[in-house]
């Protein structure tokens, strides 16, 4: 569609060229490059994302599959032998990765499950007209900023022994302190208060984005049959924003798998990646680190996040089809 | 409470500000505690009831996590700097470039391709990390600044997010126009696209350059050895060594969060609206 276009700027600017051109001829350089151009370059504009992030994204997770079925030490690199399934069932025959993986999921539901709920509520209640809103979701938002590293460390101190301003209040309460690293509960507890601390905002505004996307009709018609606000929100918000919904239920569910860095920084000892004296909160992903890094045992670091990503698939797959149907089938 | 209104009509009453104030001020509350401590004489740490009021030993705290003869705290600033500066920019330019072409060009195998980045988007890239520390290793970076910023070159989240704009933002007169006028497709990303990409690229930017900030985990593994970490590790080899200053260690959490509360003052409101859009089109 260019060719006899594209011949013109050189028209005019050469009237050498102009006159040569009004024979019939093959079709000139500039009308090959375009060509070219138009079949090429997309290739080119998308290839250096292809190239870079097979290389560093997809090659490696796929690469672990076969990492995980060698012997792979970082302290002895002659064994780099075949292991079979060798790793697999060490993986699967430890106690210390389904207690791990009890963990992981223990966490996860105690963060997703309320951090979802409150999101919502936050985000039924930021979606009324009101006085300095870009400021009111700047300030949900700031959680979500603020590295985790940094807020583990403070939330440690909030929980600490005696002198944690946490079991301070829970005295002046008259309750008993709590030792929150000791047990399961407790440290899954404070654990999962920093995951929702961090991601209620976040979901908030996700939400409310959705959520300005609903037809007001729908909700004419509701107060018309006189639904006050909580019938409202569970009849006609949510399952009109039901993608969003299910997009956080499964962002969450990856998450909430591979939780890392608070648990980890949560334990004082945190360089050996145990998660407490007796391993209360210590999450999957920090069991692969252990393992691989720690125990030196790379192949079996490999085999076990394996085990978590076919886990984490099976698991955000079934948990966006449970979404999906929440609240009245299929629209 | 407000029987009869829809709710997206209906203005907030008193009670939904309180509520907002409440929420708000529990967001805020560990980053007012992290400077609380982080100003403090590390006697005031354990003293019950807790201190509430910042104190003003801040300048001396920071020197002394400046001082730390086993972290190098200044250095891995200027290495996270460096590092997230790096992802950024190069994130902005490959994503818009990929982003252009799903969004305006014509090419075979353009629709599973997308697919494919989209699938890519549900991918977490932690789960490949013991076998991308072998290849680091082959590849010798393991312990170098390299090896954190590789992974991070591209995003399948920033080709989605220039795509979505890109397909609104520039008319496909436009560019049908350009290419009339005897324009290359690069001349046409330069001169038709590039001018328009401005908001976009901020968000994009901002929300790239937090995530690497922030950035945690494969750092540790990388660098977690060596001398010059990125500054989310430098604070973790403070919190874990074998006498924890508690005033210190916090200063040092303030110093790690700094920039980006920073960031965040300024630019906060098209970090919201970035993620809201994001979320839409989801």
């Amino acid at each position: 569609m260019t060719s006899q276009l594209s011949a013109s700027p050189s028209a005019v600017t050469s009237p050498v060229t102009a006159s040569s051109a009004a024979a019939p001829q093959p079709p000139s350089w500039r009308n090959r490059l375009t060509r070219w151009d138009t079949a090429y370059t997309p290739y080119a504009l998308i290839a250096p994302f292809f190239l870079i992030f097979g290389a560093f994204g997809l090659f490696p997770l796929l690469y672990n599959a076969v990492v995980s079925l060698r012997t792979w030490r970082l302290d002895d690199p002659a064994s780099d032998g075949w292991a079979g399934s060798a790793n697999y069932t060490a993986v699967l025959g430890d106690g210390r990765f389904w207690n791990a993986m009890l963990n992981t999921v223990g966490i996860f539901l105690l963060s997703s499950v309320p951090q979802l709920v409150l999101a919502m509520l936050l985000a039924a209640v930021l979606n009324r007209r009101m006085r300095w809103r870009t400021g009111l979701r700047m300030g949900v938002l700031l959680p979500y900023i603020t590295p985790i590293a940094a807020s583990t460390i403070v939330f440690g101190a909030l929980f600490a022994n005696e002198f944690g301003p946490i079991n301070y209040l829970l005295s002046t309460a008259g309750l008993d302190q709590v030792d929150f690293r000791a047990e399961k509960w407790s440290s899954w507890l404070a654990i999962a208060t920093m995951v929702n601390w961090r991601y209620i905002g976040y979901n908030a505004l996700i939400y409310l984005a959705a959520m300005q996307t609903v037809p007001k009709a729908l909700y004419e018609a509701a107060v018309l049959d006189g639904a006050g606000a909580w019938r409202q929100l569970w009849h006609i918000t949510v399952p009109s924003i039901r993608p969003a919904v299910v997009f956080t239920v499964i962002l969450s569910t990856i998450g909430g798998m591979q939780l890392f860095t608070e648990p980890l920084l949560f334990d004082p000892e945190s360089r050996e990646a145990t998660g407490g004296s007796d391993g209360q909160f210590q999450t999957i992903a920090m069991l692969i680190y252990r393992t691989g890094w720690k125990e030196l045992d790379l192949g079996r670091a490999a085999a076990m996040s394996w085990v978590l990503f076919l886990i984490i698939v099976v698991l955000a797959a079934v948990n966006g089809l449970m979404t999906n149907r929440l609240g009245g089938g299929r629209r | 409470m407000r029987r009869g209104r829809p709710p997206a009509d209906s203005p907030a009453g008193p009670l939904t500000y309180v509520l907002l104030v409440v929420t708000i001020a529990l967001s805020a509350l560990p980053l007012y505690w992290m400077f609380v401590v982080g100003s403090s004489g590390e006697e005031d740490v354990f003293r019950l009831p807790p201190v509430t009021t910042p104190g003003d030993e801040l300048g001396e705290n920071v020197r002394a996590v400046f001082a730390a003869d086993n972290v190098f705290f200044i250095a891995s600033l200027l290495n996270s700097l460096f590092v997230a500066i790096v992802v950024t920019l190069s994130v902005l330019l490959f994503c818009s470039l990929a982003g252009f072409a799903f969004a305006k060009l014509r090419f075979r195998g353009r629709g599973p391709l997308m697919l494919f980045l989209i699938v890519t988007m549900t991918v977490p890239n932690q789960l490949g990390v013991v076998a991308l520390y072998i290849v680091m290793g082959k590849l010798g970076l393991n312990g170098t600044p390299a090896a954190v910023i590789l992974p991070g070159l591209v995003t399948a989240f920033g080709v989605f997010y220039m795509r979505q704009f890109i397909t609104d933002a520039v008319p496909d007169e436009l560019i049908e126009a350009a290419r009339v006028d005897g324009a290359t497709t690069l001349r046409i990303f330069r001169s038709v696209v590039a001018p328009t990409l401005r908001p976009a690229l901020g968000v994009l930017g901002l929300l790239t350059f937090t995530a690497t900030w922030n950035d945690f985990q494969w750092p540790l593994i990388t660098l977690g050895g060596s001398e010059y970490p990125t500054v989310q590790v430098a604070l973790s080899n403070l919190a874990s060594g074998q006498y924890v200053v508690f005033s210190r260690l916090l200063a040092g959490a303030l110093l790690a969060t700094l920039p980006l509360v920073i960031v965040f003052v300024i630019a906060g409101r098209q970090i919201v609206t970035g993620i809201m859009e994001g979320a839409v089109k989801n």
